[in-house]
Protein backbone atom coordinates (compact mmCIF):
# COMPACT_ATOMS: atom_id res chain seq x y z
CA UNK A 1 0.00 0.00 0.00
CA UNK A 2 3.03 2.14 0.72
CA UNK A 3 3.14 3.44 -3.01
CA UNK A 4 1.89 6.16 -3.16
CA UNK A 5 3.92 8.33 -1.09
CA UNK A 6 3.38 12.03 -1.37
CA UNK A 7 3.68 15.38 0.38
CA UNK A 8 0.35 17.02 2.26
CA UNK A 9 0.11 20.16 1.02
CA UNK A 10 -1.38 21.30 4.35
CA UNK A 11 1.57 20.38 6.78
CA UNK A 12 4.10 19.64 4.40
CA UNK A 13 4.65 16.26 5.66
CA UNK A 14 5.38 13.09 3.98
CA UNK A 15 2.02 10.68 4.19
CA UNK A 16 2.85 6.94 4.62
CA UNK A 17 1.31 6.50 1.34
CA UNK A 18 -1.53 4.56 2.78
CA UNK A 19 -5.13 5.85 2.00
CA UNK A 20 -8.55 4.63 3.54
CA UNK A 21 -11.18 6.13 1.70
CA UNK A 22 -9.25 9.71 0.89
CA UNK A 23 -8.34 9.02 4.69
CA UNK A 24 -4.24 9.99 4.46
CA UNK A 25 -1.67 8.72 7.14
CA UNK A 26 0.89 11.68 7.68
CA UNK A 27 4.42 10.07 8.61
CA UNK A 28 5.14 12.14 11.37
CA UNK A 29 8.56 10.47 12.84
CA UNK A 30 8.14 8.86 16.36
CA UNK A 31 9.08 11.51 19.28
CA UNK A 32 13.30 11.03 19.77
CA UNK A 33 12.56 10.91 23.79
CA UNK A 34 10.21 7.78 22.98
CA UNK A 35 12.95 6.47 20.37
CA UNK A 36 16.05 6.89 22.60
CA UNK A 37 13.79 5.37 25.58
CA UNK A 38 13.27 2.73 23.34
CA UNK A 39 16.73 1.84 22.58
CA UNK A 40 17.88 2.50 25.97
CA UNK A 41 15.27 -0.12 27.07
CA UNK A 42 16.92 -3.00 25.09
CA UNK A 43 20.58 -1.78 25.70
CA UNK A 44 19.35 -2.68 29.78
CA UNK A 45 18.05 -5.80 28.67
CA UNK A 46 21.41 -7.19 26.98
CA UNK A 47 23.21 -5.80 29.98
CA UNK A 48 20.57 -7.25 31.99
CA UNK A 49 21.38 -10.51 30.83
CA UNK A 50 24.76 -10.49 30.84
CA UNK A 51 24.97 -9.83 34.59
CA UNK A 52 22.38 -12.54 35.85
CA UNK A 53 21.50 -16.04 35.23
CA UNK A 54 20.22 -15.83 31.53
CA UNK A 55 21.28 -17.40 27.99
CA UNK A 56 20.40 -21.22 27.95
CA UNK A 57 23.48 -23.17 26.58
CA UNK A 58 24.38 -26.51 25.76
CA UNK A 59 24.26 -27.95 29.20
CA UNK A 60 23.36 -25.17 31.92
CA UNK A 61 22.80 -21.56 31.60
CA UNK A 62 25.01 -18.96 31.95
CA UNK A 63 25.33 -17.92 35.33
CA UNK A 64 25.96 -14.00 35.15
CA UNK A 65 28.79 -12.03 35.89
CA UNK A 66 27.31 -10.07 39.09
CA UNK A 67 27.11 -13.90 40.52
CA UNK A 68 23.09 -13.87 42.00
CA UNK A 69 21.28 -16.78 42.73
CA UNK A 70 18.28 -16.59 44.59
CA UNK A 71 19.47 -19.49 46.56
CA UNK A 72 22.23 -17.38 46.89
CA UNK A 73 20.44 -14.64 48.33
CA UNK A 74 17.30 -16.49 50.54
CA UNK A 75 20.74 -17.84 52.39
CA UNK A 76 22.45 -14.53 53.02
CA UNK A 77 19.49 -13.36 54.20
CA UNK A 78 18.97 -16.20 56.77
CA UNK A 79 22.17 -15.66 57.33
CA UNK A 80 22.16 -12.05 57.95
CA UNK A 81 19.00 -12.46 60.44
CA UNK A 82 21.01 -15.46 62.56
CA UNK A 83 23.82 -12.90 62.76
CA UNK A 84 21.62 -10.07 63.94
CA UNK A 85 20.32 -12.20 66.66
CA UNK A 86 23.72 -14.83 67.17
CA UNK A 87 24.58 -13.51 70.36
CA UNK A 88 21.40 -13.65 72.05
CA UNK A 89 19.99 -16.79 70.11
CA UNK A 90 23.29 -18.57 71.30
CA UNK A 91 22.83 -17.61 74.97
CA UNK A 92 19.33 -18.95 74.73
CA UNK A 93 20.44 -21.72 73.21
CA UNK A 94 22.71 -23.15 76.01
CA UNK A 95 20.99 -21.61 79.11
CA UNK A 96 19.40 -23.65 81.58
CA UNK A 97 16.06 -22.15 81.14
CA UNK A 98 15.43 -22.67 84.75
CA UNK A 99 17.89 -20.32 86.21
CA UNK A 100 17.59 -17.85 83.30
CA UNK A 101 16.49 -14.79 84.94
CA UNK A 102 13.47 -13.09 83.76
CA UNK A 103 14.80 -10.08 83.04
CA UNK A 104 17.62 -11.64 80.68
CA UNK A 105 17.74 -10.37 77.59
CA UNK A 106 17.72 -14.16 76.24
CA UNK A 107 14.65 -14.60 78.52
CA UNK A 108 13.10 -11.22 76.76
CA UNK A 109 13.91 -12.87 72.94
CA UNK A 110 12.68 -16.30 73.83
CA UNK A 111 9.39 -15.31 75.28
CA UNK A 112 8.99 -13.31 72.23
CA UNK A 113 10.11 -15.50 69.41
CA UNK A 114 8.58 -18.27 70.66
CA UNK A 115 5.32 -16.60 70.05
CA UNK A 116 6.01 -16.57 66.72
CA UNK A 117 7.34 -20.03 66.38
CA UNK A 118 4.04 -21.06 68.80
CA UNK A 119 1.93 -19.32 65.81
CA UNK A 120 3.86 -20.61 62.71
CA UNK A 121 4.12 -24.25 64.41
CA UNK A 122 2.19 -25.07 66.82
CA UNK A 123 -1.18 -23.19 66.93
CA UNK A 124 -2.94 -25.56 64.21
CA UNK A 125 -3.36 -28.42 66.87
CA UNK A 126 -3.37 -25.88 70.26
CA UNK A 127 -5.12 -22.77 68.79
CA UNK A 128 -3.28 -19.62 67.87
CA UNK A 129 -4.53 -18.36 71.08
CA UNK A 130 -2.80 -21.64 73.05
CA UNK A 131 -6.52 -22.18 73.98
CA UNK A 132 -6.45 -25.62 72.78
CA UNK A 133 -9.20 -27.70 70.92
CA UNK A 134 -11.05 -30.93 71.69
CA UNK A 135 -8.27 -33.63 71.89
CA UNK A 136 -5.39 -30.77 71.68
CA UNK A 137 -4.61 -29.61 75.55
CA UNK A 138 -5.01 -26.09 76.54
CA UNK A 139 -1.33 -24.52 77.14
CA UNK A 140 -2.89 -21.60 79.24
CA UNK A 141 -4.30 -23.71 82.67
CA UNK A 142 -2.04 -25.34 85.01
CA UNK A 143 -3.75 -29.07 83.77
CA UNK A 144 -0.74 -30.68 82.28
CA UNK A 145 -0.91 -34.01 80.97
CA UNK A 146 3.14 -34.51 81.06
CA UNK A 147 4.32 -31.89 82.84
CA UNK A 148 4.62 -28.13 82.99
CA UNK A 149 8.06 -27.56 84.23
CA UNK A 150 10.10 -25.84 81.90
CA UNK A 151 12.14 -29.52 81.38
CA UNK A 152 8.74 -30.82 81.28
CA UNK A 153 7.67 -28.72 78.63
CA UNK A 154 11.10 -28.38 76.47
CA UNK A 155 11.26 -32.38 76.28
CA UNK A 156 7.43 -32.77 74.68
CA UNK A 157 8.25 -30.03 72.12
CA UNK A 158 11.60 -31.68 71.19
CA UNK A 159 10.03 -35.62 71.26
CA UNK A 160 6.46 -34.79 70.66
CA UNK A 161 3.91 -37.48 72.11
CA UNK A 162 2.97 -40.88 70.95
CA UNK A 163 4.11 -40.63 67.68
CA UNK A 164 6.89 -43.14 65.56
CA UNK A 165 9.29 -40.74 64.60
CA UNK A 166 11.16 -40.29 67.69
CA UNK A 167 11.91 -43.09 69.59
CA UNK A 168 12.47 -40.48 72.62
CA UNK A 169 9.08 -39.56 72.47
CA UNK A 170 6.38 -39.64 75.44
CA UNK A 171 4.32 -42.55 75.07
CA UNK A 172 1.80 -44.44 76.77
CA UNK A 173 -1.32 -46.03 75.77
CA UNK A 174 -5.17 -46.54 77.50
CA UNK A 175 -6.25 -49.77 76.33
CA UNK A 176 -9.49 -49.61 74.63
CA UNK A 177 -11.99 -51.20 77.18
CA UNK A 178 -14.48 -51.90 75.25
CA UNK A 179 -12.34 -55.46 73.98
CA UNK A 180 -11.95 -55.79 77.92
CA UNK A 181 -14.92 -54.91 79.69
CA UNK A 182 -19.27 -55.94 78.85
CA UNK A 183 -20.95 -52.50 78.08
CA UNK A 184 -22.60 -52.40 81.41
CA UNK A 185 -18.82 -52.61 83.16
CA UNK A 186 -18.34 -49.60 80.75
CA UNK A 187 -21.45 -47.85 81.74
CA UNK A 188 -20.73 -48.33 85.26
CA UNK A 189 -17.01 -47.10 84.95
CA UNK A 190 -18.57 -43.90 83.50
CA UNK A 191 -20.54 -43.29 86.64
CA UNK A 192 -17.93 -43.77 88.74
CA UNK A 193 -15.78 -41.66 86.41
CA UNK A 194 -18.44 -38.76 86.95
CA UNK A 195 -18.38 -38.71 90.61
CA UNK A 196 -14.63 -38.04 90.76
CA UNK A 197 -15.45 -34.83 89.54
CA UNK A 198 -18.55 -34.04 91.51
CA UNK A 199 -20.72 -34.01 88.65
CA UNK A 200 -24.37 -35.17 88.27
CA UNK A 201 -24.27 -40.02 88.63
CA UNK A 202 -26.10 -42.43 89.27
CA UNK A 203 -25.06 -43.70 92.86
CA UNK A 204 -25.88 -47.80 92.46
CA UNK A 205 -23.71 -48.27 89.33
CA UNK A 206 -21.08 -45.81 90.46
CA UNK A 207 -20.54 -47.72 93.78
CA UNK A 208 -20.13 -50.90 91.02
CA UNK A 209 -18.34 -48.95 88.46
CA UNK A 210 -15.71 -47.79 91.95
CA UNK A 211 -14.60 -51.65 91.97
CA UNK A 212 -14.29 -51.64 88.00
CA UNK A 213 -12.04 -48.34 88.22
CA UNK A 214 -9.74 -49.58 90.70
CA UNK A 215 -9.33 -52.19 89.06
CA UNK A 216 -8.58 -51.31 85.55
CA UNK A 217 -7.79 -47.59 86.01
CA UNK A 218 -6.35 -46.46 89.17
CA UNK A 219 -2.96 -47.75 87.94
CA UNK A 220 -2.25 -44.64 85.86
CA UNK A 221 -5.76 -42.50 86.71
CA UNK A 222 -4.54 -42.70 90.29
CA UNK A 223 -7.34 -43.74 92.96
CA UNK A 224 -9.46 -40.97 93.31
CA UNK A 225 -8.54 -39.77 89.73
CA UNK A 226 -5.55 -36.92 90.13
CA UNK A 227 -3.79 -38.47 87.27
CA UNK A 228 -0.39 -39.81 86.85
CA UNK A 229 2.06 -37.59 84.64
CA UNK A 230 4.73 -40.22 84.47
CA UNK A 231 1.97 -41.95 82.41
CA UNK A 232 0.71 -38.82 80.72
CA UNK A 233 -2.66 -40.21 82.36
CA UNK A 234 -4.87 -37.40 82.59
CA UNK A 235 -6.51 -36.03 85.86
CA UNK A 236 -10.23 -36.91 86.05
CA UNK A 237 -10.88 -35.21 89.45
CA UNK A 238 -11.21 -31.89 87.90
CA UNK A 239 -13.26 -29.62 85.57
CA UNK A 240 -10.52 -29.76 82.43
CA UNK A 241 -11.37 -32.26 80.21
CA UNK A 242 -9.35 -33.40 77.10
CA UNK A 243 -12.03 -35.23 75.02
CA UNK A 244 -15.25 -34.29 76.85
CA UNK A 245 -16.37 -34.87 80.35
CA UNK A 246 -20.22 -36.15 79.24
CA UNK A 247 -21.40 -39.64 79.56
CA UNK A 248 -20.91 -39.92 75.91
CA UNK A 249 -17.75 -38.65 75.58
CA UNK A 250 -16.26 -40.70 78.54
CA UNK A 251 -18.08 -44.08 77.21
CA UNK A 252 -16.46 -43.26 73.73
CA UNK A 253 -13.45 -42.80 75.61
CA UNK A 254 -12.77 -45.77 77.84
CA UNK A 255 -14.65 -47.92 75.10
CA UNK A 256 -12.50 -46.93 72.32
CA UNK A 257 -9.42 -45.67 74.06
CA UNK A 258 -7.78 -42.14 72.95
CA UNK A 259 -4.15 -41.52 71.39
CA UNK A 260 -3.03 -38.37 70.54
CA UNK A 261 -0.14 -37.80 68.74
CA UNK A 262 1.80 -34.96 68.75
CA UNK A 263 4.92 -34.62 66.52
CA UNK A 264 8.54 -34.26 67.59
CA UNK A 265 10.01 -30.68 66.55
CA UNK A 266 13.38 -31.48 67.64
CA UNK A 267 13.66 -32.35 63.79
CA UNK A 268 12.14 -29.00 62.81
CA UNK A 269 13.08 -26.08 64.96
CA UNK A 270 16.76 -25.01 66.32
CA UNK A 271 18.26 -24.95 69.70
CA UNK A 272 17.14 -21.40 70.11
CA UNK A 273 13.55 -22.14 69.16
CA UNK A 274 13.11 -24.99 70.97
CA UNK A 275 13.75 -22.95 74.18
CA UNK A 276 11.81 -20.05 72.88
CA UNK A 277 8.83 -21.78 72.35
CA UNK A 278 9.26 -23.15 75.72
CA UNK A 279 9.82 -20.02 77.43
CA UNK A 280 6.84 -18.76 75.89
CA UNK A 281 4.64 -21.65 76.61
CA UNK A 282 6.03 -21.20 80.50
CA UNK A 283 4.92 -18.21 80.99
CA UNK A 284 1.37 -18.02 79.10
CA UNK A 285 -0.19 -18.87 82.80
CA UNK A 286 0.40 -22.39 83.51
CA UNK A 287 3.95 -22.93 84.04
CA UNK A 288 5.38 -24.43 87.11
CA UNK B 1 -5.03 2.22 -4.85
CA UNK B 2 -7.75 1.51 -2.76
CA UNK B 3 -9.78 3.98 -4.20
CA UNK B 4 -12.13 0.72 -5.26
CA UNK B 5 -11.63 -1.48 -3.40
CA UNK B 6 -13.23 -4.27 -6.23
CA UNK B 7 -9.70 -3.71 -7.39
CA UNK B 8 -8.08 -4.67 -4.59
CA UNK B 9 -7.70 -8.44 -5.54
CA UNK B 10 -6.38 -7.59 -8.97
CA UNK B 11 -4.18 -4.59 -8.19
CA UNK B 12 -2.34 -6.74 -5.71
CA UNK B 13 0.28 -7.84 -8.22
CA UNK B 14 0.67 -5.24 -10.06
CA UNK B 15 1.26 -3.31 -7.03
CA UNK B 16 4.08 -5.36 -5.90
CA UNK B 17 5.75 -5.65 -9.29
CA UNK B 18 5.26 -1.45 -9.36
CA UNK B 19 7.35 -1.40 -5.85
CA UNK B 20 9.66 -4.39 -6.04
CA UNK B 21 10.72 -2.53 -9.71
CA UNK B 22 10.00 0.96 -9.23
CA UNK B 23 13.04 2.35 -10.87
CA UNK B 24 12.51 5.43 -8.48
CA UNK B 25 11.64 3.46 -5.67
CA UNK B 26 15.43 4.42 -4.13
CA UNK B 27 17.25 2.69 -1.53
CA UNK B 28 17.48 -1.59 -1.40
CA UNK B 29 16.19 -1.05 1.93
CA UNK B 30 12.91 0.81 0.90
CA UNK B 31 12.30 -2.22 -1.63
CA UNK B 32 12.88 -4.73 1.31
CA UNK B 33 10.35 -3.01 3.35
CA UNK B 34 7.79 -2.89 0.21
CA UNK B 35 7.60 -6.54 0.89
CA UNK B 36 5.71 -6.22 4.37
CA UNK B 37 2.85 -5.49 1.86
CA UNK B 38 2.89 -9.08 1.17
CA UNK B 39 2.20 -10.24 4.42
CA UNK B 40 -0.38 -7.39 5.06
CA UNK B 41 -2.25 -8.67 2.34
CA UNK B 42 -2.19 -12.29 2.96
CA UNK B 43 -3.31 -13.55 6.20
CA UNK B 44 -2.63 -17.08 6.31
CA UNK B 45 1.22 -15.48 5.62
CA UNK B 46 0.76 -13.07 8.11
CA UNK B 47 -0.63 -15.61 10.44
CA UNK B 48 2.47 -18.18 9.85
CA UNK B 49 5.05 -15.57 10.09
CA UNK B 50 3.50 -14.77 13.70
CA UNK B 51 3.31 -17.46 15.23
CA UNK B 52 6.93 -18.07 13.91
CA UNK B 53 8.25 -15.09 15.99
CA UNK B 54 5.99 -15.46 18.77
CA UNK B 55 7.37 -18.88 19.12
CA UNK B 56 10.70 -17.96 19.34
CA UNK B 57 9.71 -16.66 23.03
CA UNK B 58 8.34 -20.01 23.86
CA UNK B 59 11.51 -22.18 22.27
CA UNK B 60 13.96 -19.72 23.89
CA UNK B 61 12.50 -19.99 27.15
CA UNK B 62 10.80 -23.85 27.59
CA UNK B 63 13.02 -25.56 25.15
CA UNK B 64 16.41 -25.25 27.10
CA UNK B 65 14.23 -27.15 30.30
CA UNK B 66 14.37 -30.19 28.44
CA UNK B 67 17.78 -30.60 27.70
CA UNK B 68 19.94 -28.35 30.20
CA UNK B 69 21.92 -30.97 32.66
CA UNK B 70 20.73 -29.24 36.17
CA UNK B 71 17.23 -28.26 35.48
CA UNK B 72 16.38 -30.90 37.73
CA UNK B 73 19.23 -31.63 40.17
CA UNK B 74 19.64 -34.87 41.51
CA UNK B 75 18.67 -35.68 44.98
CA UNK B 76 18.73 -38.61 47.71
CA UNK B 77 15.17 -40.16 48.59
CA UNK B 78 12.42 -38.94 45.76
CA UNK B 79 10.32 -42.25 44.51
CA UNK B 80 7.43 -42.32 43.14
CA UNK B 81 4.63 -42.17 45.02
CA UNK B 82 2.70 -45.51 46.46
CA UNK B 83 -0.37 -46.61 45.35
CA UNK B 84 -2.19 -44.82 48.35
CA UNK B 85 -0.43 -41.96 47.97
CA UNK B 86 -1.28 -41.66 44.06
CA UNK B 87 -4.96 -42.56 44.88
CA UNK B 88 -5.05 -39.72 47.64
CA UNK B 89 -3.13 -37.20 44.88
CA UNK B 90 -6.12 -38.05 42.73
CA UNK B 91 -8.69 -37.12 45.48
CA UNK B 92 -6.04 -33.99 46.14
CA UNK B 93 -6.67 -32.89 42.33
CA UNK B 94 -9.97 -33.77 42.10
CA UNK B 95 -11.27 -31.71 44.95
CA UNK B 96 -9.40 -28.96 43.70
CA UNK B 97 -7.06 -28.89 46.40
CA UNK B 98 -4.95 -26.62 44.29
CA UNK B 99 -6.68 -23.59 44.28
CA UNK B 100 -6.08 -22.80 47.80
CA UNK B 101 -3.18 -24.48 48.80
CA UNK B 102 0.47 -24.46 46.76
CA UNK B 103 2.84 -26.44 46.68
CA UNK B 104 6.03 -24.84 46.33
CA UNK B 105 7.95 -22.80 48.68
CA UNK B 106 9.53 -20.43 46.98
CA UNK B 107 13.53 -19.34 48.09
CA UNK B 108 12.58 -16.56 50.22
CA UNK B 109 13.58 -16.23 53.61
CA UNK B 110 10.03 -15.80 55.00
CA UNK B 111 8.57 -19.09 53.01
CA UNK B 112 11.59 -21.29 54.14
CA UNK B 113 11.44 -19.79 58.21
CA UNK B 114 7.38 -20.91 58.04
CA UNK B 115 7.40 -23.70 55.84
CA UNK B 116 10.59 -25.41 55.71
CA UNK B 117 13.49 -25.89 53.36
CA UNK B 118 12.73 -24.71 49.31
CA UNK B 119 11.54 -26.63 47.37
CA UNK B 120 13.27 -28.15 44.67
CA UNK B 121 12.61 -29.16 41.05
CA UNK B 122 12.79 -32.98 41.79
CA UNK B 123 10.22 -33.05 44.46
CA UNK B 124 7.54 -32.44 42.17
CA UNK B 125 9.15 -34.56 38.71
CA UNK B 126 6.61 -37.27 39.36
CA UNK B 127 3.39 -34.80 39.80
CA UNK B 128 1.96 -35.09 36.61
CA UNK B 129 0.93 -32.30 37.10
CA UNK B 130 2.42 -30.45 38.66
CA UNK B 131 0.75 -28.88 41.91
CA UNK B 132 2.74 -25.49 42.56
CA UNK B 133 -0.02 -23.84 42.48
CA UNK B 134 -0.19 -19.75 42.05
CA UNK B 135 -2.28 -18.47 44.79
CA UNK B 136 -2.38 -19.28 48.95
CA UNK B 137 -5.95 -18.90 50.94
CA UNK B 138 -4.71 -21.43 52.68
CA UNK B 139 -1.02 -22.11 53.63
CA UNK B 140 1.95 -24.03 51.35
CA UNK B 141 1.19 -27.74 51.55
CA UNK B 142 4.89 -28.60 49.90
CA UNK B 143 6.28 -30.18 53.46
CA UNK B 144 3.11 -30.42 55.41
CA UNK B 145 3.70 -34.48 55.54
CA UNK B 146 4.55 -35.53 59.66
CA UNK B 147 3.72 -31.88 60.95
CA UNK B 148 0.49 -32.53 62.08
CA UNK B 149 -0.74 -36.08 63.51
CA UNK B 150 -3.09 -38.51 61.51
CA UNK B 151 -5.87 -37.55 64.23
CA UNK B 152 -5.09 -34.21 63.34
CA UNK B 153 -5.77 -34.66 59.88
CA UNK B 154 -9.42 -36.29 60.12
CA UNK B 155 -10.49 -34.09 62.53
CA UNK B 156 -9.57 -31.13 60.33
CA UNK B 157 -10.90 -32.45 56.82
CA UNK B 158 -14.07 -33.26 58.87
CA UNK B 159 -14.25 -29.73 60.35
CA UNK B 160 -11.49 -27.46 59.81
CA UNK B 161 -12.51 -24.65 62.18
CA UNK B 162 -13.03 -27.49 65.03
CA UNK B 163 -8.91 -27.40 65.42
CA UNK B 164 -8.74 -23.64 63.05
CA UNK B 165 -11.31 -21.50 64.28
CA UNK B 166 -10.32 -19.00 62.40
CA UNK B 167 -10.26 -20.98 58.60
CA UNK B 168 -12.38 -20.82 55.70
CA UNK B 169 -11.56 -23.89 54.75
CA UNK B 170 -14.67 -26.73 53.48
CA UNK B 171 -15.24 -29.36 55.11
CA UNK B 172 -14.28 -33.04 53.79
CA UNK B 173 -16.26 -35.02 55.88
CA UNK B 174 -17.62 -37.59 53.58
CA UNK B 175 -14.03 -38.33 52.14
CA UNK B 176 -14.59 -40.60 55.00
CA UNK B 177 -17.48 -41.94 54.43
CA UNK B 178 -16.47 -43.39 50.92
CA UNK B 179 -14.88 -46.31 50.86
CA UNK B 180 -12.14 -47.09 48.06
CA UNK B 181 -11.33 -49.80 46.74
CA UNK B 182 -8.13 -49.20 44.63
CA UNK B 183 -10.05 -51.36 41.78
CA UNK B 184 -8.02 -49.16 38.99
CA UNK B 185 -4.77 -48.15 40.69
CA UNK B 186 -3.17 -50.62 38.41
CA UNK B 187 -4.66 -48.50 35.58
CA UNK B 188 -3.46 -45.55 37.38
CA UNK B 189 0.37 -46.91 37.80
CA UNK B 190 0.25 -47.72 34.22
CA UNK B 191 -0.97 -44.28 32.79
CA UNK B 192 1.88 -42.71 35.21
CA UNK B 193 4.53 -44.49 33.93
CA UNK B 194 3.51 -44.00 29.91
CA UNK B 195 4.00 -40.35 30.51
CA UNK B 196 7.19 -40.90 32.71
CA UNK B 197 7.43 -42.07 35.98
CA UNK B 198 9.73 -44.95 36.46
CA UNK B 199 6.97 -47.40 37.76
CA UNK B 200 8.45 -50.73 37.86
CA UNK B 201 6.69 -53.97 36.74
CA UNK B 202 6.92 -55.36 40.28
CA UNK B 203 5.13 -52.02 41.48
CA UNK B 204 2.77 -52.28 39.21
CA UNK B 205 1.79 -56.12 39.96
CA UNK B 206 1.82 -55.30 43.28
CA UNK B 207 -0.60 -52.13 43.30
CA UNK B 208 -4.04 -53.59 44.58
CA UNK B 209 -1.54 -55.56 47.82
CA UNK B 210 0.60 -52.45 48.27
CA UNK B 211 -2.56 -50.19 48.03
CA UNK B 212 -4.25 -52.04 50.64
CA UNK B 213 -1.28 -52.67 53.13
CA UNK B 214 -0.22 -49.43 53.76
CA UNK B 215 -3.62 -48.34 55.16
CA UNK B 216 -3.44 -51.08 57.54
CA UNK B 217 -0.62 -51.59 60.26
CA UNK B 218 -1.79 -55.16 61.03
CA UNK B 219 -1.22 -56.10 57.93
CA UNK B 220 2.76 -57.18 55.93
CA UNK B 221 3.59 -53.86 54.86
CA UNK B 222 7.33 -55.28 54.65
CA UNK B 223 7.56 -55.25 50.38
CA UNK B 224 5.31 -52.25 50.41
CA UNK B 225 8.04 -50.41 52.06
CA UNK B 226 11.03 -51.72 49.99
CA UNK B 227 9.16 -50.60 47.02
CA UNK B 228 8.47 -47.20 48.62
CA UNK B 229 11.20 -46.18 50.76
CA UNK B 230 9.48 -44.25 53.80
CA UNK B 231 5.92 -44.88 52.88
CA UNK B 232 4.04 -44.97 56.27
CA UNK B 233 1.61 -47.69 57.11
CA UNK B 234 -1.03 -46.63 59.41
CA UNK B 235 -4.72 -46.25 59.84
CA UNK B 236 -5.09 -42.81 58.56
CA UNK B 237 -8.51 -42.04 59.66
CA UNK B 238 -9.05 -44.47 62.35
CA UNK B 239 -11.54 -46.56 60.63
CA UNK B 240 -11.22 -50.18 59.76
CA UNK B 241 -12.49 -49.45 56.15
CA UNK B 242 -10.06 -47.90 54.17
CA UNK B 243 -11.75 -45.15 52.40
CA UNK B 244 -10.79 -41.59 50.66
CA UNK B 245 -9.92 -39.78 53.83
CA UNK B 246 -6.97 -42.46 54.68
CA UNK B 247 -5.11 -42.18 50.63
CA UNK B 248 -5.86 -38.26 50.88
CA UNK B 249 -3.89 -38.55 54.34
CA UNK B 250 -1.50 -41.09 53.13
CA UNK B 251 -0.45 -38.81 50.37
CA UNK B 252 -0.51 -35.57 52.92
CA UNK B 253 1.51 -36.86 55.61
CA UNK B 254 4.22 -37.90 52.78
CA UNK B 255 4.48 -34.60 51.12
CA UNK B 256 8.06 -33.00 51.20
CA UNK B 257 9.55 -36.05 53.16
CA UNK B 258 10.92 -37.79 50.62
CA UNK B 259 14.07 -36.04 50.06
CA UNK B 260 16.80 -36.31 52.22
CA UNK B 261 17.78 -33.12 52.92
CA UNK B 262 21.25 -34.29 55.22
CA UNK B 263 22.95 -35.44 52.10
CA UNK B 264 21.67 -32.23 49.69
CA UNK B 265 24.22 -29.57 48.91
CA UNK B 266 22.18 -26.68 47.02
CA UNK B 267 23.81 -25.79 43.90
CA UNK B 268 24.02 -21.85 43.74
CA UNK B 269 24.32 -21.82 40.10
CA UNK B 270 20.93 -22.63 39.73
Amino acid sequence: MADHKEKDEITGIDTTGHDWDGIKELNNPLPRWWLWTLYATIVWAIAYTIAYPAWPLINSATGGVLGYSTRGEVADQIAAVDAQNAEVAQRLASADLSTLAPDDPAHRYGVAGGASVFLSHCSQCHGSGAAGAVGYPNLLDDDWLWGGTLEDIEYTVRHGIRNEADPDARWSQMPAFGELLEGEEIAATVEHVLTLSGKDHDAALAAQGAILFEEQCAACHGEAGEGMRDQGAPRLSDAIWLYGGDRDTLTKTITYSRFGVMPPWGPRLDEAEIKAVTLYLHQLGGGE
Amino acid sequence: MADNPKNFGSAKGGNLAAAAGNPAGATAQGAFLNRHAMIERSPTLLFILSLLVVSIGGIVEIAPLFYLENTIEEVEGMRPYSPLELAGRDIYVREGCYVCHSQMIRPMRDEVERYGHYSLAAESMYDHPHQWGSKRTGPDLARVGGRYSDAWHVDHLNDPQSVVPESIMPKYAFLGRTPIQGKRIEDLLRTHRFVGVPYTEDMIENAVSDFRAQGDPESDWDALVERYPGAVVANFDGQPELTEMDALIAYLQMLGTLVDFSTFTPDANR
